[in-house]
């Protein structure tokens, strides 16, 4: 397998699942069309995180990115939590395959939005949890999906990533 | 710990006596050119046209009418292009279905680009192609239908036979990708009516590296590679003697041999999906009946299937989560998409494939895993509403 023995352990053993109940703010990311969903709920006491957890369904590198980012998160202040990027996740991992970045994006992600979430409920702008719908919901994601080699977003069917030439596995 | 291999889709292990024969044709020197003139060159011919006849024994073909190939892909490669360009000025549009492989689909995706139609036509939900469908997409233009044989991700069978009579009738080639289906299901054809069909030796207890492709007599079509006269001009390039000797072994052995592993197969399948029905919310994929003897495709809820396929690997089962060719991707599988999947379903999807080796035993093996992996896979995905 091309996975490093750090992300094999937080796949294999992946730390803080689950879902915190009344949390003070979700983060949801992905879609199935390209593989990976993420909910990350956090608690938040004195500016800093309390307690956070993590649903993820995915790849093995997209669990051991929710296991690994939860972990990086737990404890430190927003501002703190805000500056964990894809970057520092992936490195933390002992890397991922080229093919794979994407996940650490989608980590990073959840958690930023789970701490936006926290700061819209803060002012005032609670939001309703939002609940992973079916094909409507994905088909218009689908234009969402990353270049598995450069990361760059895909915007249009192509049989070349427009960003880095690299051919791109064609379905259809 | 004893791996268990349910994989045999992406390769079959190489059969003992096919090892056999090629260590001894090494041994034996394994060097011969059959386009030498000296007497070593003869033997090669000799071994050559050996296998040669073996192979085309196992689909009822003259010998003549069998090209070697370096694979699978290649013989798809070949048979396509090859009629493309031989045929260009009667015509530009081409036939196929939504759920080729990507030998097929990729080789097409080029063929547009330079100036070639494609029609592709769609399945019902066990992944069979109607055949009107493909006689209502003919064109004035129309050279050439590919459709494969059976399906690679999810085991159906199609009905090649009764499009082969609607393309006689039309006077239009027809080709298919066999190349999952050879050597493991009767294959006759004359009676599947093709011109052109695809396979490759690792499907059946074969060498990789090997394939050949099967042309009809007097089908036009251009070589692929160019340069000498081996083939009988269809296929330049040295042949990979010591693989053929191993694909004409293998060819020999699954015609022999094909009752009994079907009916092997068919047990374990049907142990399998007995097994299954003690897992919640699974969708089995593909035709209940015309379908690949060896090969279970289902979907299991709420999961991702590479999560899984690594879980199992960790415990000493391989398996795959679809096409070997595609796993570098990581979109939905277009195959399950095209049967009416719903995307977070197919990305759930692992595809077992037994072989002659396999035991019930092992499936019982398999079944403690499964079960443990698909538990600890649901209590952590925001899809699995816990009960």
């Amino acid at each position: 397998m091309q996975y490093s023995e750090t992300v094999m352990e937080h796949f294999k053993s992946p730390k803080n699942i689950g879902r915190i109940e009344n949390p003070d703010g979700i983060g949801e990311v992905g879609n199935p069309v390209c593989g990976d969903m993420m909910t990350i709920t956090i608690k938040v006491k004195d500016n800093r995180i309390d307690d956070i957890k993590f649903e993820t369904f995915g790849c093995g590198a997209a669990i051991a990115v929710s296991s690994m980012v939860t972990e990086m998160a737990k404890g430190k202040t927003l501002e703190e939590a805000m500056k964990i990027t894809n970057k520092s996740v992936a490195e933390n991992l002992g890397g991922l395959p080229k093919n794979k970045l994407h996940c650490s994006n989608l980590g990073a992600d959840a958690l930023h939005k789970a701490i936006m979430d926290y700061y819209n409920r803060k002012e005032g702008k609670p939001k309703e949890p939002k609940q992973f719908e079916k094909v409507e919901y994905m088909e218009k994601k689908e234009a969402g999906c990353h270049c598995p080699y450069c990361d760059a977003e895909l915007s249009e069917p192509s049989p070349f990533c427009k960003s880095c030439g690299k051919p791109l596995p064609v379905d259809k | 710990m004893e791996l268990i291999y349910f994989d045999h889709i992406s390769g079959t292990p190489i059969h003992p006596l096919v090892k056999e024969v090629m260590i001894k044709y090494i041994e034996e020197g394994g060097f011969g050119n059959p386009s030498s003139q000296h007497r070593i060159g003869d033997a090669a011919i000799e071994t050559l046209e050996d296998a040669r006849s073996k192979v085309a024994a196992l689909i009822n073909a003259k010998p003549e009418e069998i090209v070697f190939t370096s694979c699978g892909t290649e013989s798809v490669n070949h048979a396509i292009k090859g009629v493309a360009f031989a045929r260009a000025k009667k015509g530009k549009h081409i036939i196929t279905s939504n759920i080729e492989h990507q030998s097929v689909s990729r080789t097409l995706r080029v063929l547009m680009s330079m100036g070639y139609q494609v029609t592709a036509v769609p399945v019902d939900r066990y992944g069979l192609v109607d055949p009107s469908d493909i006689e209502k997409a003919i064109k004035d233009d129309t050279i050439l239908v590919t459709g494969m044989h059976a399906n690679n991700e999810i085991g159906t069978i199609e009905p090649i036979a009764e499009i082969g009579k609607i393309t006689r009738k039309k006077g239009i080639l027809l080709h298919t990708d066999a190349v999952v289906s050879c050597g493991n299901i009767p294959i006759n054809v004359e009676e599947l009516n093709v011109d052109l069909l695809s396979m490759a030796a690792n499907q059946f207890y074969g060498p990789p590296g090997v394939g050949a492709l099967f042309i009809k007599e007097k089908t036009p079509i251009y070589p692929l590679i160019d340069g000498g006269t081996q083939e009988n001009n269809r296929r330049a390039g040295t042949q990979n003697l010591i693989g053929i000797v191993g694909m004409g072994k293998a060819a020999e052995l699954a015609r022999l041999e094909m009752p009994a592993r079907i009916e092997h197969l068919l047990s374990l399948k049907r142990y399998f999906l007995e097994r299954l029905k003690t897992i919640e919310d699974i969708v089995i994929n593909g035709h209940p009946e015309k379908s690949l003897p060896g090969l279970v495709s289902f979907s299991v809820e709420y999961v991702e299937g590479e999560s899984m396929m690594i879980m199992l690997d960790e415990k000493g089962v391989c398996v795959s989560t679809r096409s070997a060719c595609a796993s570098g991707s990581l979109r939905a599988s277009h195959v399950l998409i095209a049967i009416g999947s719903e995307y977070a379903t197919a990305q759930g999807t692992l595809l077992f494939s037994f072989g002659i080796d396999n035991t019930k035993a092992q499936i019982d093996r398999t079944f403690d895993v499964l079960i443990e992996t698909v538990g600890f896979l649901r209590n952590i995905s925001p899809l699995y509403k816990k009960k």
